[in-house]
């Protein structure tokens, strides 16, 4: 398991300087240089400190060096500083950053608690109307629009004090119960139709797995009925179900950037938001590159606890 | 297309969508009401048949019915330009590299795992923070999102029938690759294309939503759903029903698709018919 995940780390290496290189080159198409930008707020700037100025920006150095500089900078730990308010990008990054995250698991902590076990209810019934209803679940749970189903959240909740959190946010250390209370609803409406969607593949791959021999075989040796779902079935169920689950946690990460707004929770969709509003791209780069590598952990966290639950895949060394 | 029409939930899925189509028809010669028309006498009405405002109005007193409808053919030129586009370029990749192999597979599928590595949505934002909020940089955003999607759904689909009987003896009997191209593997792999075209769309219609809902997609007074909901935000505990209807008209064509999509799915691999 150690050498697997040592080569997946190794792998991620290329994947990470794909995305620092599409981040900053494609904020370098943007119209207008950012030294203009940062110009346009200042007053006057004298020839000597509009030297100094196009030194610091870069200007007097090709775009490729300006990459390496940047990526030695990135390496250190250090995102720039904002166009706007001259603030270092990172501490900011890091302040909402968890916010964000919370959302994110929380969200996927209740669509796996909701979908995974009426999945399982749902797969002792196997008959042509349930297959339907199930299936249709599934396609409405994707189809439905998370911020809409906040903003619905929002209009029959407002009667009910601590659970919609309207400018009013208390972090989980200040007080856990009040903060997970506050983001229950944001996280139900962002994993809410991931629930339907995981529920469906949960009954799907029972469905399959109980028609396997060994299945009949546990059944035939008088085994409780319990006991064979549990210890068998589910087991070897729930492995396509996990994939599903760790592959769509960029859909509800996506659904926390848009949440956050309806709450008004302080998260790093506010402050995305926030920045391309402003137009400052510094921030906007920084942003889209945590997120970004956050994200590639999480699929390689997914891959992790896939290999993990299923001894069979480490074997696979072509494709891992 | 007779298989098609015997999938109950294709069948259903293709009805909605055709329903969407009918409105967007209708909305560019008749609509009840003026969209963009402001009337201060009479906002936040609630439905109603004696005013003839059948889902109310909103916050400048426009009918909300009429903006839905207007908004109809703006979701769906952004979600079927963006497929198309998407669709055509990332095709075009996935079999290029899958037909080509070696030195192109490699580079073109990193490219696509680089790009698979921003959730779908911070892409689209990203992109449209880097080109401004306008309507066709949407589509242009959304299609950045899909090329990766179509260049590996495209590119498995060649791998899986390129080593195939039938495309050996084509090149055995002489044919040249452009022949086997078109003759032999478009047509296969098409099925995949247009089942992952069908799910695209309904993704399509939900990421514009979340753009214009942020503010950063079309662009009001001009209507769609998105930016609609996003209006109602001020005063939806006053009116609700200025956030319950555009939402439920997004999630109407977006099942519609995802209908279509799945029973097509259904239709191209039989063998997933007995556990759906």
């Amino acid at each position: 398991m150690g050498r697997y995940i040592f080569r997946r780390l190794i792998s991620l290496i290329p994947v990470l300087l794909g995305v620092s290189i599409i981040v900053f080159f494609l904020v370098r198409l943007i119209p207008g240089s950012a030294l203009q930008m940062y110009l346009g707020t200042q007053v006057e700037a004298t020839p000597e400190q509009m030297e100094e100025l196009r030194r610091i920006f870069g200007e007097d150095r090709p775009v490729p060096v300006l990459y390496v500089e940047w990526l030695g900078r990135l390496l250190q730990g250090d995102l720039g500083y904002s166009l706007r308010t001259g603030r270092e990008v990172l501490p900011d990054i890091l302040q909402r950053l968890p916010l964000s995250m919370e959302l994110t698991f929380y969200a996927l902590f209740l669509s796996l608690i909701i979908g995974i076990p009426l999945g399982i209810l749902s797969a002792l019934k196997h008959d042509p109307a349930t297959d339907v209803a199930i299936r249709i679940t599934g396609l409405l749970g994707l189809s439905l629009p998370q911020f809409w189903l906040a903003s619905l959240m929002v209009i029959a909740f407002s009667g009910f004090r601590g659970w919609i959190p309207m400018g009013n946010y208390i972090g989980f250390l200040k007080s856990p119960l009040e903060n997970l209370r506050m983001l229950f609803l944001p996280s139900l409406a962002i994993g809410i139709g991931l629930a339907a969607v995981i529920m469906r593949y949960t009954r799907n791959s029972m469905l399959e797995v109980m028609q396997m021999d060994y299945i009949r075989t546990a059944q035939a040796k008088g085994l409780a009925k319990r006991v064979v779902i549990v210890r068998h079935a589910l087991r070897n169920a729930i492995l396509p179900v996990i994939t599903v689950a760790g592959f769509n946690t960029g859909y509800l990460l996506g659904g926390a950037i848009v949440i956050e707004e309806v709450f008004a929770l302080p998260g790093m969709g506010r402050l995305a938001l926030y920045a391309i509003y402003q137009r400052d791209y510094s921030l906007i780069q920084g942003i889209v590159l945590i997120i970004a590598t956050m994200f590639v952990l999480v699929n390689l966290i997914t891959d992790l606890i896939y290999a993990a639950v299923d001894p069979r895949i480490r074997l696979d060394t072509k494709e891992g | 297309m007779s298989r098609l029409l015997k999938n109950p939930i294709a069948l259903v899925g293709l009805i909605i969508i055709l329903l969407y189509v009918l409105i967007t028809a209708v909305s560019q010669f008749w609509l009840p009401f003026d969209p963009l028309q402001m009337d201060v006498a009479h906002i936040m009405e609630p439905p109603s048949f004696k005013t003839g405002h059948l889902f109310g109005t909103d916050e400048f007193g426009r009918d909300i019915l009429t903006r839905i409808m207007k908004g109809a053919g703006v979701s769906l030129l952004i979600a079927i330009s963006a497929t198309l586009i998407g669709a055509t370029i990332g095709t075009f990749m996935g079999v290029w590299a899958g037909f080509l192999g070696g030195a192109w597979d490699h580079w073109i599928m990193r490219l696509a795992d680089v790009l698979f590595s921003f959730p779908s949505l911070l892409l689209a934002i990203f992109v449209m923070a880097i080109l401004g909020e306008k309507t066709y940089n949407v589509i242009i955003a959304i299609s950045i999102v899909y090329i990766p999607q179509f260049a590996r759904v495209s590119r498995g689909a060649v791998l899986a029938i390129k080593n195939n009987e039938f495309v050996r003896a084509a090149f055995s009997s002489g044919a040249d690759r452009r022949f086997v191209l078109s003759r032999h593997l478009l047509p296969n792999i098409m099925m995949p294309v247009i089942v992952q075209s069908s799910l695209s769309l309904s993704v399509a219609i939900l990421l514009e939503s979340a753009l214009s809902f942020l503010g950063l997609g079309v662009q009001p007074p001009n209507p769609s759903w998105g930016n609609m909901l996003s209006g109602a935000r001020k005063v939806m505990l006053l009116a609700p029903w200025t956030a319950l209807y555009p939402g439920l008209a997004i999630m109407g064509l977006v099942l519609g698709f995802n209908l279509l999509g799945d029973g097509l799915r259904d239709i191209l691999d039989p063998r997933l018919r007995n556990i759906k």
